[in-house]
């Protein structure tokens, strides 16, 4: 499958977005950016997976796309159409067709109502009036595999998996064409996450989604996701096919993360990448490439010039000096 | 010598659709020096049970049985002053959000002076370990970051100088509640090592929480398994890891993605749902959900030790 770049296929297609929020005091008003730069685009049916520690901008990414954060620069374009540009009631029609599952699924569920009018929520909100509550409650229930008489409970009475699943059945309500996922499994057992994973990647299949994980688990990215992006302060490091990544990563803050992912193995031997832990302060972004603070195989130019992308196939590497397949640092630096 | 003893702990919360019991004969032990995980999912009773150990247990929640041993005092019968000694010098805790143990207004320096008020040292002094400790975390720079506010940390950092604050005054047990969760795999991996240095340094025992198996894995001396408001599986980290006896304990690790070497769409799963608590099947907790149930299994199983320190609540533990 080809991916074009800003291309006619793309489902959703990012170009240089930046999001900056304002800090300090009156008398000390500072810019940081958030995301610093994003350019990315979504296939029809396909899994897209953002990854990166907290505070790396995934979340906020998401939400500028979704038209919830307000974005400084750059271009969304959903479906053919500009969407970044359009006011909060343009906005709504999008949001039928661009679902948001937010982080904390109980969280997100009102308390006091009853899971039926939850699941039907959305098509209050969005006027839908032509449509048999009652039967879509039951037909959305069954969708996401819980038993009709879940309608009248509150969300306290629902574990955490099933709360997953009102979340979803909210999401895929209006039948939308793509579906950004927060942390759609983050607090759950494994055993939990499978059954959600499972549920959102049937659904994508039946009914055409595409869809944005964002999680910092990678084995999870690795089983689910098509396409990945690895983010650093709030860019992307490196972004392509999610097995040909974890096959050979070629930004060595990608090699890093893949190197370090701790394994239910108490007796794996493991051959790491070890960095240097202190992340630099979005107040206070290293010059050059952004990543040479912490990078075993930085040279000199990377401390005074930001890389360029790299383009490697269908890969896109922010870096001067791509890994090679296999690749190991030059000499292992002090472990942080 | 064991830092802490838990025998047969039971929790009850009184809530409006009746008493929810949400330990039933919980059973461990900390060995002193050792790190103690223990996994389980999100509404398992890993909140509750540390809670239950710091006295720190919601209005509506009780202890109505069993014992929790520290340093040869038993907690559950200790006064809430007394309690209030403990916390913070003998037992002390790192949560998943580190933001919500530093106080936001006042600079990391002034906190660590405050934690140290018991301890009877001169300012100069208590500035001194707290500089020591920033260093002993590997905070860079420690003089100054000793006056910097909380914000001017990444996120990493900021968990870092939680731990530093929890080891201050030389616990006995730190008990680290899923201190990891919110960070990247690197620093992740970074926080387990620095974990176990300063685990060998100070001495202390561990009691780590966490769902991610792979940490545990990695960190963990012992294993705690836990379902369902009970302690379904207990060992060392490669007994429980490499020969699991309890079925929860083997369906749980086969259900991990990173056990799945070839990449697949369809990830393994425990059917059922876990049993509501308020109305606690007469039985095992996980019968409902267990493939291998037989009739017995509707009777309560005992807690099945199966060698060398292994134990399961499986009547089938020693078959399995």
């Amino acid at each position: 499958m080809h991916i074009g770049r800003g291309g006619m296929s793309a489902i959703l297609d990012v170009r240089d977005l930046r999001v900056t929020f304002r800090v300090g005091s009156i008398t000390q008003r500072r810019d940081i950016l958030g995301v610093a730069g994003v350019s990315f685009e979504v296939n029809p049916g396909e899994t897209f997976a953002l990854v990166g520690e907290s505070g790396s901008g995934k979340t906020t990414l998401a939400r500028a796309v979704n038209g919830l954060q307000e974005i400084s620069s750059g271009s969304v374009t959903f479906e053919g159409n500009r969407i970044d540009t359009l006011d909060t009631r343009s906005m709504k029609p999008v949001r039928r067709r661009m679902s948001m599952m937010f982080q904390d699924p109980v969280g997100s569920l009102s308390p006091r109502m009853k899971v039926g009018d939850l699941v039907t929520e959305p098509f209050r909100i969005h006027g839908v009036a032509d449509v048999n509550l009652r039967e879509e409650t039951r037909r959305l229930l069954s969708l996401v595999g819980l038993p009709a008489d879940f309608a009248e409970r509150y969300p306290h009475q629902l574990s955490g998996g099933q709360a997953r699943r009102v979340g979803v059945a909210r999401a895929v309500a209006l039948n939308p064409a793509m579906i950004i996922a927060d942390e759609p499994t983050a607090g759950l057992d494994v055993s939990v996450q499978g059954e959600v994973l499972n549920l959102l990647n049937d659904l994508r299949e039946r009914m055409g989604l595409a869809m944005v994980i964002i999680t910092h688990n990678l084995h999870v990215v690795h089983h689910v996701a098509d396409r990945m992006a690895v983010m650093y302060l709030g860019r992307f490091v490196e972004t392509g096919d999610t097995e040909e990544i974890f096959q050979a990563p070629a930004h060595p803050y990608t090699a890093a993360l893949l190197s370090a992912n701790p394994e239910p193995d108490p007796d794996k031997a493991h051959d790491r990448i070890m960095l240097p832990a202190e992340v630099p302060s979005l107040l206070a972004r290293p010059p050059g490439c952004e990543f040479h603070t912490r990078c075993p195989w930085a040279q000199s130019k990377c401390s005074t010039e930001p890389p360029a992308i790299v383009e490697r196939d269908e890969r896109r590497i922010a870096c001067h000096f791509p890994l090679d397949p296999g690749a190991r640092p030059p000499e292992q630096k002090g472990a942080a | 010598m064991t830092v802490l003893t838990i025998k047969d702990l039971n929790v009850t919360f009184s809530t409006e659709g009746g008493d929810l019991r949400a330990l039933r004969d919980v059973s461990f032990e900390v060995p002193e020096r050792r790190i103690v995980g223990i996994v389980g999912e999100s509404g398992c009773g890993k909140s509750t049970l540390i809670n239950a150990i710091l006295g720190l247990l919601a209005d509506n929640g009780r202890i109505d049985g069993g014992s929790i041993l520290f340093e040869g005092q038993e907690l559950t019968a200790l006064s809430a002053p007394k309690m209030r000694d403990l916390r913070g010098q003998r037992i002390s805790t790192v949560f998943q959000d580190p933001m919500g143990a530093l106080n936001p207004v006042l600079s990391v320096g002034r906190q660590m002076q405050n934690i140290q008020y018991r301890s009877g040292l001169s300012r100069a002094e208590k500035d001194a370990r707290s500089v020591d400790m920033l260093r002993l975390v590997r905070i860079p720079d420690p003089e100054h970051a000793w006056a910097r506010y909380p914000h001017e940390f990444s996120g990493g950092m900021k968990q870092r100088i939680a731990i530093a604050m929890a080891l201050m005054m030389e616990p006995a047990l730190l008990i680290a509640d899923e201190p990891t969760t919110a960070l990247d795999a690197t620093l992740e991996v970074a926080t387990i090592e620095l974990l176990q240095d300063l685990q060998q340094q100070i001495g202390c025992s561990v009691l780590f929480i966490s769902h991610h198996l792979g940490v545990i894995a990695e960190l963990c001396d012992d294993v705690v398994v836990m379902y369902a408001g009970e302690v379904v599986e207990r060992g060392t980290t490669r007994q429980v890891f490499n020969t699991p006896r309890h079925p929860y304990s083997i369906r749980l690790l086969e259900c991990d993605p990173a056990r799945q070497a070839e990449r697949t769409r369809n990830l393994p799963t425990i059917p059922g749902e876990i049993p509501d608590l308020r109305r606690r099947p007469q039985g095992c907790i996980f019968a409902n959900r267990c493939d291998r149930k037989v009739a017995a299994c509707d009777e309560l199983p005992p807690d099945v030790a199966v060698g060398d320190g292994q134990v399961a609540r499986c009547i089938l533990a020693e078959a399995v």
